[in-house]
C-alpha cells in the first residue's frame, strides 16, 4: 500500500495493482501497434508510431487512420466495456459466472438485433439500437425476477439469467428459421461478434457512451467494494445498498449493451477479463480499472491472433469463444477442486 | 434523554409482526446487553436501532432526530454495527478489512487520510490483531477473525457500537476473550456498547445494563444484580433455575435446575 496525498486529494494505491495495470497498458499498447501494422500492407512498428505521432507518409497515414485504427480502437473500447461490466456483475452477484454473457443480457441484445435485422430490415445504426433495447429489456426482466422474495441474491441472478439466456436462444433460433437466406446469414454473422470493417462511425458512439459510463462506474467502485461485505455491513457503514446496486447494474447493463451493439456479442471477454485481472492483482476489491484494461488487451490480442494465424479475416468472436471455452473449463475444474 | 432511543416501535417482516409499541432507551456510556429466547425479537430490535430495518410504526431517534431521516453516512460516523452476516471478501487481508471501516469518513477525492491510517492502527492495536495485518482473513482462526471484525467496527470510531451476537461460533475461551475486549473498549474508551448475546451468564457478568426480552416485548431491564432473579429467568426463558452469586465477580449466575441427578 502506498498513500498518495496532494492538496485536497488523498488516495491509497496497492503497489501490486498499480504495477499490473501499468503492465496491462504497455501490453495493450504493444498489441494495438502490432495489430495496426498487420495486414495486406504490413507496416513496421516505426511507421505505425510515426503515423500516430502525426509524421507518417500519406500512404501509411491512410492505411492506419482510415482502415486499421478504427478497428483497433473499437476493439479497445468494446473490450474495456466488457471487462468493466463483467467485473461489476461478478461482484454484485458474488459469482464468477455472473457475467452478462452467461446471465442472458448479451443474448437479449442479440434478440433485439435479430428483430431489427430480420423483421424491420434496419440499418447498422438501427441494429445497434435494437441490440441496446434488447439488452436493457432482458436486464430489467432478469433483475426483477431475481429480486423476487426480497433482496438480490447472486445465485438467483445467475440461475434466472441462465434460464432467460436459454429461452432467448430459442427465440433467436426461431427468428432465424423464419428469415430469408441473406438475412439469416447477416444475423448469424452478427451473432458471432466481430470488429471487421469497423470505421470511425463505429468508434464515436462507443467512445461517447463510455465517456459517460466509465466515470460513473469508477465513482461507484467504492460502494461496490463495500457491498461485498454483505448488505447489513455495507449499510451500517453508510452505503445505500439497494440504490448503489441498482446504479451499478444500470451502468454495467449500459456498458454491455453499447459494446454488444457495436461489435455483436463477443463471447467470454466479460466473463474472463475480471477473473484473470483479479488473479494477477491478487486484490480483494473488484478492480474495475484492471478488469477494463484486461478486457481491452484480451480483445485486441484475440483479434490480432485471429488475423495473423488464419490470414482470413476471422471474426474475433470465434477466437474469444475458443479461448473462453478453455478458460471456463479451467474455472469449473479448479472450482471443483476447491469445494 | 439518551443519544439512542426508540419509541412505539412496530417491527415486522412482511406479514409477521415481531414487536408492537416497543420503547427502549440505551443509557449513554453503558454496556447494554439484550438477552431473550430464540425469536424473541432481539436481533430485529438491534437491526432497527441500526436503521437496517424500517419500523412500520414509531421510530428510532439518534441524538434527538429520527435516524431514518438523517443521511446514512452521517449516521455511520456516530453509530456502528457489527452484523452477524458480515462476509469477508475473497482474499482480503486483515488490514484491508479493518480499513473498510473508515468508509463513512472518506470521500471520493479524500479516500485515505492520516486520520484513517491512525484509526486503523489504533483499532488493530486495541483488538490485538496488529500482527495479523497482512494475513488473509479467511485463513485466520474463528477468534482471530472475530477480533478483526471488531477492529473494523472500531475503526469506524463511532461513540455508539451495536454488536449482533459477537460470540457466536466461538469456543468458550474465545467468547470470554471477545467479551473482555468489549468490556475494555467500554471502560477505557467510554463508548456506548449494545450487544445481543445468547449466554445469560455472560450477559450478567459483562453488562452494565441488561435488557430481557420475550415475545417482542421488554420484560425487565436494569443493572444485572437488580434485575436477574430465578423468577425472571423462569418467566423469560421458561427455565426453572437457581440464581447464585458468581464466585468471580459477585454478579448473578444462573444455574439451571437438574431434572435428574447422576449418582456421583
Amino acid at each position: 500500500m502506498t498513500a498518495i496525498a496532494l492538496r485536497g486529494l488523498s488516495l491509497r494505491v496497492r503497489r501490486r495493482s498499480a504495477a499490473v495495470c501499468a503492465a496491462l497498458v504497455v501490453a495493450t499498447f504493444a498489441a494495438s501497434v502490432l495489430s495496426v501494422g498487420t495486414g495486406d500492407f504490413p507496416l513496421s512498428v516505426g511507421e505505425v508510431l510515426a503515423v500516430l505521432a502525426g509524421q507518417g507518409d500519406p500512404a501509411a497515414t491512410f492505411i492506419v487512420e482510415t482502415l486499421r485504427l478504427p478497428r483497433v480502437l473499437t476493439a479497445l473500447l468494446v473490450g474495456g466495456a466488457f471487462g468493466i461490466a463483467g467485473a461489476i456483475f461478478q461482484s454484485v452477484s458474488r459469482n464468477p459466472l455472473g457475467s452478462p454473457d452467461i446471465i442472458g443480457f448479451t443474448m437479449g441484445s442479440v434478440t433485439g438485433a435479430f428483430v431489427v435485422i430480420l423483421w424491420l430490415d434496419g440499418t447498422t445504426f438501427q441494429i445497434a439500437l435494437g441490440a441496446v433495447c434488447g439488452g436493457m429489456v432482458t436486464a430489467i426482466a432478469v433483475y426483477l425476477l431475481a429480486l423476487q422474495g426480497g433482496g438480490l441474491q447472486g445465485y438467483r441472478l445467475v440461475l434466472v439469467g441462465i434460464g432467460a439466456s436459454a429461452m432467448l436462444l430459442a427465440v433467436n433460433d426461431y427468428l432465424i428459421t423464419r428469415a430469408t437466406r441473406d438475412d439469416a446469414f447477416q444475423a448469424a454473422h452478427w451473432m458471432i461478434g466481430s470488429v471487421n470493417g469497423r470505421g470511425w462511425e463505429h468508434v464515436w458512439p462507443v467512445a461517447a457512451a463510455l465517456a459517460v459510463l466509465v466515470p460513473a462506474a469508477l465513482m461507484l467502485a467504492r460502494p461496490l467494494a463495500m457491498l461485498e461485505l454483505g448488505d447489513d455491513a455495507a449499510r451500517a457503514l453508510g452505503v445505500p445498498a439497494e440504490r448503489s446496486r441498482l446504479a451499478l447494474v444500470f451502468v454495467a447493463v449500459g456498458l454491455t449493451a453499447v459494446a454488444t451493439a457495436s461489435t455483436g456479442p463477443i463471447a467470454f471477454v466479460a466473463l474472463a477479463a475480471p477473473q484473470i485481472a483479479r488473479r494477477l492483482t491478487r486484490a480483494a476489491a473488484p478492480g474495475l480499472v484492471s478488469a477494463g484494461l484486461m478486457g481491452a488487451l484480451l480483445l485486441v490480442a484475440s483479434d490480432l491472433i485471429a488475423q495473423r494465424l488464419l490470414s482470413v479475416d476471422l471474426p474475433v468472436g470465434i477466437m474469444t469463444g475458443a479461448l473462453g471455452g478453455i478458460y471456463l473449463g479451467w474455472l469449473l475444474f479448479s472450482g471443483w477442486g476447491r469445494t | 434523554m439518551t443519544r439512542l432511543r426508540a419509541e412505539e416501535l412496530e417491527l415486522a417482516y412482511d406479514e409477521r409482526v415481531v414487536t408492537e409499541r416497543l420503547g427502549i432507551e440505551i443509557p449513554d456510556g453503558s454496556f447494554t446487553i439484550i438477552v431473550g429466547p430464540n425469536a424473541c425479537g432481539k436481533t430485529t430490535l438491534l437491526r432497527a436501532l441500526a436503521r437496517l430495518l424500517k419500523p412500520r410504526r414509531g421510530g428510532v431517534y439518534l441524538d434527538g432526530e429520527l435516524i431514518t431521516s438523517q443521511p446514512s453516512k452521517e449516521v455511520a460516523r456516530r453509530l456502528g454495527l457489527l452484523p452477524q452476516s458480515a462476509i469477508a471478501p475473497d482474499g482480503i487481508t486483515a488490514a484491508d478489512l479493518v480499513a473498510r471501516g473508515r468508509y463513512p469518513h472518506q470521500r471520493l477525492l479524500r479516500q485515505w487520510s492520516r486520520d484513517d491510517e491512525r484509526a486503523v492502527a489504533e483499532a488493530m492495536a486495541a483488538t490485538g490483531v496488529s500482527d495479523l495485518a497482512n494475513r488473509i482473513v479467511d485463513e485466520l482462526s474463528g477468534g482471530q477473525r472475530q477480533r478483526v471484525w471488531l477492529a473494523m467496527a472500531l475503526a469506524q470510531e463511532t461513540p455508539i457500537m451495536l454488536l449482533d451476537e459477537p460470540t457466536t461460533f466461538l469456543d468458550i475461551a474465545h467468547q470470554v476473550e471477545v467479551l473482555d475486549l468489549c468490556a475494555d473498549l467500554h471502560a477505557e474508551q467510554g463508548r456506548t456498547l449494545v450487544a445481543v448475546l445468547h449466554d445469560l451468564n455472560h450477559a450478567c457478568r459483562y453488562a452494565t445494563h441488561l435488557v430481557a426480552m420475550r415475545d417482542g416485548a421488554i420484560v425487565a431491564q436494569g443493572e444485572p444484580s437488580d434485575t436477574v432473579s430465578a423468577e425472571l429467568v423462569e418467566e423469560v426463558f421458561g427455565l426453572p433455575c437457581r440464581v447464585i452469586d458468581d464466585p468471580e465477580t459477585g454478579t448473578p449466575l444462573v444455574v439451571p435446575n437438574a431434572r435428574r441427578v447422576r449418582a456421583p
